[in-house]
């Protein structure tokens, strides 16, 4: 009874802030157009969401947004792993400085960064598209990568690379058998922790994308929401993301509360 | 053979040398007479116990143990075979596929020792590899680590700080002290002969009394004469003499001793008691005896010539190079510090600076320099500081007050306490 | 014996130099670009004119400090709002905190524009009007879980021997809060403080979205100009945000970027 009190006052705030999640939800199973209107249960739109046809747009945008979110996540993963050993050896003057620019993309507003690498495409001329998206989404996710891999490398017992060493390993071998495997959990989170980045990624991409038809997700809908309406794809749509990021970060919060009691 | 010395002395740096992990700015190392100096630790005949174990989180017992030989791309069935038999002598048979942190610490342990071993180097280094073990644990693994050093018939170089450690295990024992060997030779050797006052102290308990050689086999020390053993130190020479506990004798009638004193505590360690003991010229000895006293008691000391043990001094008083600014102030610790009238000697030259340990004061708050106390010797009347200066050298200090390893301290030397010699 | 606590991996040091080049190209020289054109006018001779332009428009000047203001409201609404929670989520009271807390974590994880065109479909299901309310609803909504996790992760890390010494020299729970917890609760405040106030000040498609466009910040007023070939104005007003961001930084000090937040 004590908690009373509290326990209400968290469980309102949750209430209100999945209210409007759910309503979408709960409107992605009817006909209706527009948003409120209730026209009996119906899976249409999830139907419509993955036959193609009229909303063959949509599916492409789906399809570019994966499609990015991978390259860049794998980019990001190998350039971060690379950086995150290479900084950890590091003296600690150098290392502070590099840590500083390495947090800057991540300290920096995504206006901030949308317009300065804007600006950068221009001047040099890079014709914005594909590319030039992928490569700002891996220039603002591979601080992350490195963010999520170095505690890793502080945790580790630093005599490991040493007895490898000490057992007959060249350094690369030391590398490649031991460090990698200590570090992969790291890669993993950094990877998943782009992929979604990238994923959901809206300022940086409208300023990076170009005119010639390319969209994400994030651009569609908000072209779409600028015209007055939500495709109502959209709704299934939302709805399916919500289940799935509900789903990792279960899994995810299973996974670190097992290695946590593990470690102890 | 065990390196043995405080933390700091250089005993792992000489591990980490000798393995590889640390380039040497100059000198050689030599195996079985073949020069290893250059070569990377990946290729030397050497292999390491670590400290903290260092074993692969990732990998199984089995693959830790093979991890060297995987390397070295031998058939997996000579592989299978090694392992079996390195795993037998450190009484882990069966434990091939367990998962590393299933492991107690003194599993591991033995794992790593398979793990290093497993590779037949012609050295095994270990560093300070029982510290993490509690006590019963470690005398046990002490004595497997005999059993295995016999069995393999090759050299294990053990470093650690613990002394009783070093003469158990060792058939030869390197004691260390900031960087330099301090002495060499059997455990015996090390324990009843030291070499200087470091060693006395480092190993098993003792008294160190400053002393004065009065001619070969007597020696004069808290203010009485006794006969000993040793010759060679010269006439009227100050030396530093080395009495350990267990060989002082304890008469219950003063008379009956050499000298006399009042006991000032008595502790029952089990197996002795351990009794102070201040005499009457204020010297404060610690006594061992199997008879129990009482506090208070007025008693007498002997001891046998034999178990009188002389040691040479490494110095008698502080000696600096400086530089005489003008007839009155010199210069020597970074600092310029006042002196008395110098005579002969030309403003700007360099000279020796002498300052006995007495005549050097140290102040809780600032003096003329600073420092950091490093090493505490008590002398039975005095204490016997070293402190390291700011200007990175050191000064020896006697005296009576109480001072802690590490205690930040004021320096001060009075101007008539300056002696200034040419060089 | 000081011990260097790094690794000696020795020549892999060398790893970092090319993330070191990438860095400079896709970080540094951007940013050093929005600091040219903000100086530069059309024909790209130095001139000041943008700022000029900046300070003597009045609804740009209107726009700045606007949008200071409603970046204001919505941190100390968050800060209000999100303290409790995150201070009650650390008590453990929860028979699975964890729980709760990933619940109150997944809306960050889910698409900003998506979330807040969630908001405007609650508005117009409740049939609420579309406004300044409504701005400042859909911000706290959108960044309160970027100030409830920062601050809940320091409290959590919080030694609570700490409360019990406190209580043991005869702390009642108000003083106990307001004298060990609340101060030591501060870098996560600081931290959330941050993570609120900049994306606010700079944000821009969820002020067009939940008022119609009808009020604009100043994220919206870049957006414009970048969009309308303005680019030297746009960066102008970048610039000047960036400093605003680099000025409140400076007086919070603190490593938000190690917290992340999200890691």
């Amino acid at each position: 009874m004590k908690h009373l009190f509290a326990k209400l006052y968290v469980w309102l705030l949750l209430a209100i802030l999945y209210a409007p999640i759910l309503i979408i939800i709960i409107f992605s199973f009817t006909e209706a157009r527009v948003l409120g209107n209730w026209t009996g249960f119906s899976t249409k739109l999830y139907q419509s969401l993955f036959s193609g046809g009229v909303n063959n747009s949509l599916f492409v945008t789906l399809l570019n947004t994966f499609a990015i979110a991978f390259i860049a996540a794998s980019a990001s993963a190998v350039l971060g792993s690379l950086a995150a050993i290479g900084i950890f050896n590091l003296r600690h003057k150098t290392r502070n400085t590099v840590l500083f620019l390495n947090n800057i993309p991540i300290l920096n507003p995504e206006i901030i960064t949308g317009v300065s690498l804007f600006l950068l495409f221009v001047s040099l001329g890079i014709s914005q598209g594909f590319m030039t998206v992928v490569l700002a989404h891996i220039s603002f996710c591979v601080p992350y990568v490195v963010l999520s891999i170095l505690p890793r490398l502080k945790q580790m017992n630093p005599s490991l690379y040493e007895a490898a060493l000490d057992l007959g390993a060249t350094p690369m071998q030391a590398l490649r058998k031991v460090i990698f495997p200590e570090i992969k959990p790291g890669i993993i989170s950094g990877f998943i922790l782009t992929f979604t980045l990238s994923f959901d990624d809206f300022v940086v991409s409208l300023f990076t994308i170009g005119n010639e038809g390319l969209q994400t997700l994030s651009t569609y809908i908000y072209a779409d929401a600028r015209k007055g309406g939500l495709t109502p794809e959209l709704r299934p749509l939302t709805s399916l993301i919500f289940i799935v990021v509900l789903v990792l970060l279960f899994i995810v919060n299973q996974r670190a509360k097992k290695s946590a009691v593990h470690e102890k | 053979m065990t390196i043995l010395g405080p933390s700091g002395c250089g005993k792992t740096t000489l591990l980490r040398l000798i393995a590889g992990f640390l380039p040497a700015t100059s000198g050689q190392i030599f195996i079985g007479g073949k020069e290893i100096t250059g070569i990377p630790p990946y290729k030397r005949p050497v292999n390491t116990v670590f400290q903290k174990y260092a074993l692969f989180p990732h990998l199984n017992v089995y693959d830790n143990i093979a991890f060297g030989l995987k390397l070295k791309k031998l058939p997996r069935k000579e592989i299978d075979r090694k392992v079996a038999r390195v795993l037998k002598m450190v009484s882990m048979t069966d434990y091939e596929y367990r998962s590393v942190d299933s492991l107690s610490g003194g599993q591991q342990q033995r794992v790593a020792i398979a793990r290093a071993i497993v590779n037949e180097p012609e050295v095994l280094l270990l560093d300070e590899p029982l510290s993490a073990l509690d006590l019963k644990m470690r005398q046990d693994m002490q004595m497997e680590l005999k059993e295995l050093h016999k069995n393999l018939k090759i050299t294990f170089l053990y470093v650690t700080h613990d002394q009783e450690e070093a003469l158990t295990l060792s058939d030869t024992v390197v004691v260390m002290s900031e960087g330099v060997i301090q002495q060499t030779g059997t455990p015996m050797d090390v324990y009843n002969e030291p070499a200087n006052s470091f060693v006395a102290d480092f190993i098993g308990a003792s008294n160190i009394l400053n002393a004065e050689m009065i001619e070969d086999e007597l020696v004069r020390f808290a203010n009485h004469d006794f006969k000993c053993v040793d010759k060679g130190f010269g006439e009227h020479t100050p030396v530093d003499v080395v009495l350990r506990p267990e060989d002082i004798v304890v008469f219950e009638n003063p008379s009956n001793g050499m000298l006399c004193g009042k006991i000032q505590s008595v502790v029952f360690k089990g197996v002795h008691y351990e009794l102070t003991v201040l005499t009457e010229d204020g010297y404060e000895l610690l006594v061992h005896d199997y008879n129990c006293f009482n506090v208070g008691a007025t008693v007498g000391l002997a001891v046998k010539p034999f178990d009188i043990h002389v040691m040479k001094k490494e110095r008698v008083c502080n000696t600096f190079e400086g530089k005489l600014i003008d007839a009155s102030h010199v210069e020597f610790l970074g600092h310029e510090f006042e002196c008395k009238e110098v005579e002969g000697i030309e403003a700007g030259e360099r000279v020796k600076v002498e300052v006995d340990f007495g005549d050097v004061e140290l102040l809780d708050n600032e003096g003329m320099i600073e420092g950091e106390v490093k090493y505490i010797l008590y002398k039975c009347d005095r204490y016997h500081l070293t402190v390291l200066t700011d200007w990175d050298e050191n000064i020896y200090v006697d005296t009576q007050d109480v001072w802690d390893d590490g205690d930040k301290v004021g320096i001060s030397i009075m101007p008539e306490h300056i002696r200034v010699i040419h060089l | 014996m000081k011990k260097r606590q790094f690794g000696r991996f020795g020549v892999q040091k060398n790893w970092t130099i090319p993330y070191a080049v990438f860095l400079l190209v896709f970080v540094i020289t951007p940013l050093i670009l929005i600091a040219i054109y903000a100086f530069t006018d059309a024909d790209g001779q130095f001139s000041l004119a943008n700022f000029q332009k900046f300070i003597h428009h009045g609804e740009t000047v209107n726009t700045f400090v606007y949008s200071i203001g409603i970046a204001l409201i919505t941190t100390l609404v968050c800060l209000i709002v999100g303290y409790p929670v995150a201070w009650i989520l650390s008590q453990n009271i929860f028979s699975s905190t964890s729980v709760i807390v990933m619940l109150f974590i997944l809306p960050m994880w889910i698409n900003t524009l998506i979330r807040t065109l969630a908001t405007v479909a609650l508005f117009d299901f409740l049939q609420l009007p579309l406004g300044e309310g409504a701005l400042i609803f859909g911000l706290v909504y959108n960044f309160l879980p970027f100030m409830i996790y920062p601050i809940y992760n320091v409290l959590n890390k919080t030694d609570h021997s700490l409360t019990e010494a406190a209580q043991d020299l005869g702390a009642c729970p108000l003083k106990v809060f307001t004298r060990v917890t609340l101060p030591l609760s501060m870098p996560g405040v600081t931290s959330g403080i941050l993570m609120v106030f900049m994306p606010t000040v700079s944000t821009f498609a969820i002020a067009e979205l939940l008022t119609l466009n009808n009020i604009k910040l100043l994220g919206t007023t870049v957006q414009e100009n970048i969009n309308n070939g303005m680019w030297n104005y746009g960066a102008a007003i970048s610039l000047v945000m960036l400093l605003l961001i680099g000025v409140s930084s400076l007086f919070t000090d603190d490593k938000s970027g190690e917290e992340g937040g999200l890691l």
